[in-house]
């Protein structure tokens, strides 16, 4: 038997029962589609928490004072709470640690900001003009924190975008130049950061940005500084740079004992890692979900080939009376499976595209479909093909020709 | 040529046996048209299917052609039905909503005649069978019994086989139209000089035949071969 008699034999049979190919397909398509558009939305998540995590800013390391433990008592007050980290320590990493391309300290704490009539709490962070490299950010209007500031401890602000919003109104003009209040004192508007939408970790447009030197005197009062963020010149040296930035920081701090090291360094890439093994995992749930659908189509096949070989026992036996061999019946009841499932496996992966385009283009998702999960999907089908047509086409196959011609 | 040898058949349920054929030995030289006759349980289809290639004797020899066919693999057999034989059944085993053409071109589509060769030979079986032109491309549902059945002697004869078997061709059919077909087979012996084996219970169908074999409790009680009603020398040529 020609091969080209197989499909045409394959495809006469499966379209003269429709509606049954059809339903049967169905199962395959619903399997293929889910598993494609649960992947592609896996891979999505992914990638929009990935590109969150970036958008703090590239290749950082954020040094964090550690906890404060008074001597001789037992009492910790929490991580993060200690003053050990100074300006000094941030100059230091800048200086010493060759793998730092910018190191930007930061004071932050929460204040009442008070416009003209208007006031809202934020987030103010006293800071160095380096923070703009290391966070990523860009300004709007006017200018960031400048060097000069820093020295002369101008009383200069720069506000984030929603800040400005909540103080002047959307999207208001002019604002560069106009003063606002902090905890009594007046601070002159010098720019306006570039909107960045949602971060992972707190808005930028919600904070408001001042020298470094000017919030320690003015606003916290303290020489410490609550974090020193330091960005690293490639990825591929951020473990160096981190092992540097401890050793620099517990010679300057005279700690010989690691362990009781009064700061931590958090490595951006190590949060990377694990927010993409989350996610990663999530994606192998979503997909195993969907390869049980899979499978239940599967059964599908399989069932349907069992029903038609049965019905078909008599043109089985014509077939082997008029010199079809054992191969023939069997490819060709295997060709049918195949069919069935690689068709279905095809509208599947238009279906899965289309689900996945639907999240990208209603913006709950930025969805992505990779070509080895459509490849995949194709292999899978036509594996299930085999796999479960394989049993009713070797029964068809195995019919004695005597008994089929005989069967009512 | 066709060499029946002492052919036994057992067949075994269990601790039961049962001897379907019990020493059965004849022969059927090329254009005859022979009927084999008997009653249910004669064994006489069991004869068929051994005549058919669809099962093998257990004990005894059947020689097709001057190959001896008794001792062949299941493949093997395939091979010679596919070849040789050319079945024509009581109940007439058409494929359903499928059309005339298709349906007698089957048994080429297993011998990989190619495309245009299959059309070309059906049409040539079919109208040998006496089908009129207009229902070749007729759904086998669509045909009446006579029809229906004059489409599987049309199958039969597409692979110019050795030998055509006829399992009760007009069971199905009353009286008028079975008349018809036993004629079409009877033409096609005279006029192409077909080798037809014909299997009935019922003499006045057998009686159609040049020589007929009866058979009863898996043994020939009679064969009138010798005094054959007409003798056999027909043309022998390919329709």
């Amino acid at each position: 038997m020609k091969l080209t008699d197989i499909f045409e034999e394959t495809y006469f049979a499966l379209s003269s029962n429709k509606v049954r190919s059809g339903l049967t397909m169905l199962g395959i398509v619903i399997g293929i589609g889910s598993v494609i558009a649960m992947v592609a939305i896996g891979q999505g998540a992914q990638g929009t928490i990935q590109s969150n995590i970036e958008a703090i800013g590239s290749n950082l390391l954020i040094v964090r004072p550690g906890a404060q433990r008074g001597v001789g008592t037992q009492v910790s007050s929490g991580r993060g709470s200690a003053q050990t980290l100074t300006v000094e320590d941030a100059e230091a990493i800048a200086k010493n640690v060759p793998e730092a391309n910018a190191v930007a300290p930061e004071v932050s704490g929460r204040y009442q900001i008070v416009g003209k009539g208007t006031n809202t709490n934020v987030s103010v962070t006293g800071t160095t003009p380096d923070y703009l490299a290391v966070r990523n950010l860009q300004i709007a209007e006017g200018s960031f924190v400048t060097d000069q500031n820093i020295r002369s401890l101008s009383k200069v602000v720069v506000l984030g975008p929603t800040v400005r919003d909540d103080l002047f109104g959307e999207n208001a003009e002019n604002v560069v130049g106009q003063a606002v209040r902090i905890r009594g004192m007046e601070f002159r508007i010098i720019g306006i950061t570039a909107a960045k939408g949602g971060g992972g970790f707190g808005s930028q447009d919600e904070m408001a940005f001042v020298p470094v030197s000017s919030a320690q005197k003015f606003l916290t009062g303290s020489d410490s500084v609550s974090t020193i963020n330091v960005q690293a010149t490639d990825a591929s040296v951020m473990t160096q740079a981190e092992e540097n930035i401890t050793a620099l920081l517990l010679e300057r701090h005279r700690i010989s004992d690691p362990q009781l090291a009064d700061f931590s360094i958090m490595n951006q890439s190590d949060i990377i890692a694990t927010a993409s093994s989350i996610t990663e995992t999530l994606t192998m749930l979503l997909a195993a979900i969907a390869g049980i659908s899979l499978l239940v189509g599967g059964i599908g096949i399989m069932n349907m080939m069992l029903t038609t070989v049965t019905e078909r026992t008599r043109e089985i036996g014509l077939r082997k009376a008029i010199g079809a061999k054992k191969k023939d019946i069997n490819l060709q009841f295997l060709s049918e499976a195949i069919m069935l499932t690689f068709g279905g496996g095809a509208l599947g992966i238009v279906l899965g595209w289309l689900i996945s385009f639907a999240f990208a283009y209603f913006n709950v998702l930025e969805t992505e479909i990779s070509g080895a999960s459509v490849f995949l999907a194709f292999g899978v089908s036509a594996f299930i093909g085999i796999v479960f047509g394989y049993y009713p086409a070797r029964r068809a196959a195995n019919l004695n020709p005597i008994e089929a011609l005989r069967y009512e | 040529m066709i060499e029946v040898r002492d052919v036994r058949k057992t067949y075994t349920t269990g601790e039961v046996e049962f001897e379907a054929l019990r020493g059965v030995s004849f022969s059927i030289k090329d254009g005859e048209f022979v009927a084999i006759m008997g009653p249910s349980g004669s064994g006489k289809s069991t004869l068929m299917h051994i005549l058919g290639a669809l099962d093998t004797p257990t004990k005894g020899k059947y020689i097709l052609d001057g190959k001896d066919v008794s001792t062949l693999s299941d493949d093997e057999l395939a091979d010679i039905r596919r070849d040789k034989i050319g079945f024509v059944f009581q109940a007439f085993n058409l494929l359903p909503r499928t059309t005339v053409l298709r349906n007698v071109m089957l048994p080429l589509v297993y011998a990989e005649v190619d495309g245009e060769m299959r059309k070309t030979k059906a049409e040539q079986a079919l109208r040998a069978a006496g089908l009129d032109e207009e229902h070749f491309i007729h759904l086998s549902n669509q045909l009446s019994g006579g029809q229906i059945q004059r489409v599987a002697i049309a199958r039969a004869l597409v692979n110019d086989p050795t030998l055509i078997l006829a399992d009760e061709p007009t069971g199905n059919l009353d009286t008028k139209t079975g008349e018809i077909v036993l004629g079409t087979f009877q033409r096609l012996n005279e006029e192409y000089g077909r080798t037809i084996v014909l299997i009935t219970h019922e003499h006045e169908i057998a009686k159609h035949a040049d020589r007929i074999i009866s058979i009863r409790d898996g043994k020939i009680v009679e064969d009138s071969g010798t005094h054959a009603r007409r003798s056999a020398h027909h043309r022998h040529e390919t329709y």
